[in-house]
């Protein structure tokens, strides 16, 4: 096949996440500054970590002046589930991935670029240089925005802005649920323990990033096992 | 000067996870089992990271509640991912002025 309209096809795909990181990363600029954050500082960070959660977990570190070691354990344990999208995504990788590809364009695997990545059979570098372009000039832009207007913008504003990042969850989720009712029981478990690690007092040595991995982990093996029980039987 | 190591520590541990595996990982992987684990665990992560936290991360559980509604109606009515998270925000600056 021909690889630019994969590259295009990819740049296509690739505008709908970026316009929704610029809106995110806006929250993110706006956390960083108020967290004490230079704006150099927090365009640097989302430059090279491209990473909502991740990011927002460690401007709260910065900001209490954690040691280097807690942050790099809530790095890991925040940002494992990209080992298991990169894992993922990789069983759809054709030939034209060779090593050094793989090292450059592993830097950009998000929820969100996985998830329209993996939507596909296969997937070519033309493509996902097409799909991270964007996204990536999106993530940072909105940072810069959002750490210059900082201190602008009323808290009411602000707070409304950190609802984003939880809107483009949902909208990656319900669409599968509704086409799928192993995801629907995913998603469903995943709730449900995470809403225990949170709310039963038993479980608070456990923190936010070990309760999203826990919920996780879980779910997915408890519906993965049904799966598979379900299609030998 | 510290701060330039947080930001190094990040980008290095943040880099690594997602390289790693995506470089060394080669074969397919067979098992039944890991193939629907894979295929599911996105939306796992995604869903436990969505709830309860949302409700508790805002300055309001019931503006959060009023995006959270906001975007599973637009998510069910197939809007685009920017229509949800706007749709989002917008509810929970509107729920803001009242409540």
């Amino acid at each position: 096949m021909n690889s630019k309209p994969l590259f295009k096809q990819g740049l296509k795909d690739g505008i709908p996440i970026g316009l929704g990181y610029l809106s995110v990363s806006i929250g993110i600029g706006i956390a960083a500054v108020s967290g004490g954050l230079h704006i150099i500082t927090a365009l640097l960070m989302s430059m090279t970590n491209l990473t909502s959660a991740g990011q927002a977990a460690g401007i709260t570190i910065i900001a209490a002046g954690g040691t280097l070691f807690e942050i790099a354990l809530v790095q890991l344990v925040i940002n494992l589930r990209y080992a298991l999208m990169a894992i993922s995504l990789s069983q759809r990788l054709d030939a034209s991935f060779t090593t050094g590809k793989r090292l450059f364009l592993g830097a950009f695997i998000t929820d969100e670029i996985y998830a329209v990545a993996t939507s596909r059979d296969n997937v070519n570098t033309r493509y996902m240089y097409g799909l991270a372009i964007i996204p990536y000039i999106g993530w940072a832009a909105g940072t810069l925005i959002g750490a210059s207007a900082g201190t602008i913008l009323p808290v009411a504003v602000t707070t409304a802005l950190g609802m984003a990042l939880y809107g483009m969850f949902v909208a990656i989720i319900v669409p599968a649920m509704k086409k799928s009712r192993d995801v629907s029981l995913t998603v469903i478990l995943a709730v449900l323990l995470s809403t225990m690690f949170r709310v039963v007092p038993f479980f608070s040595f456990i923190s936010y990033g070990f309760a999203v991995i826990l919920s996780s982990v879980i779910a997915a093996s408890v519906s993965a096992m049904l799966s598979v029980r379900r299609r030998s039987a | 000067m510290k701060t330039a190591w947080y930001l190094i520590v990040m980008a290095v541990v943040t880099y690594l996870i997602r390289a790693l595996p995506f470089t060394l990982c080669r074969n397919k992987v067979k098992s039944s089992f890991l193939q629907y684990f894979f295929a599911y665990i996105p939306y796992a992560v995604l869903a436990a990271m969505t709830l309860p936290h949302m409700l508790y991360d805002g300055k309001n559980p019931i503006c959060a509640a009023f995006a959270l509604l906001a975007a599973i109606v637009l998510a069910l009515c197939k809007r685009s991912l920017i229509t949800v998270a706007t749709g989002a925000c917008v509810a929970a600056f509107l729920a803001g002025l009242i409540f």
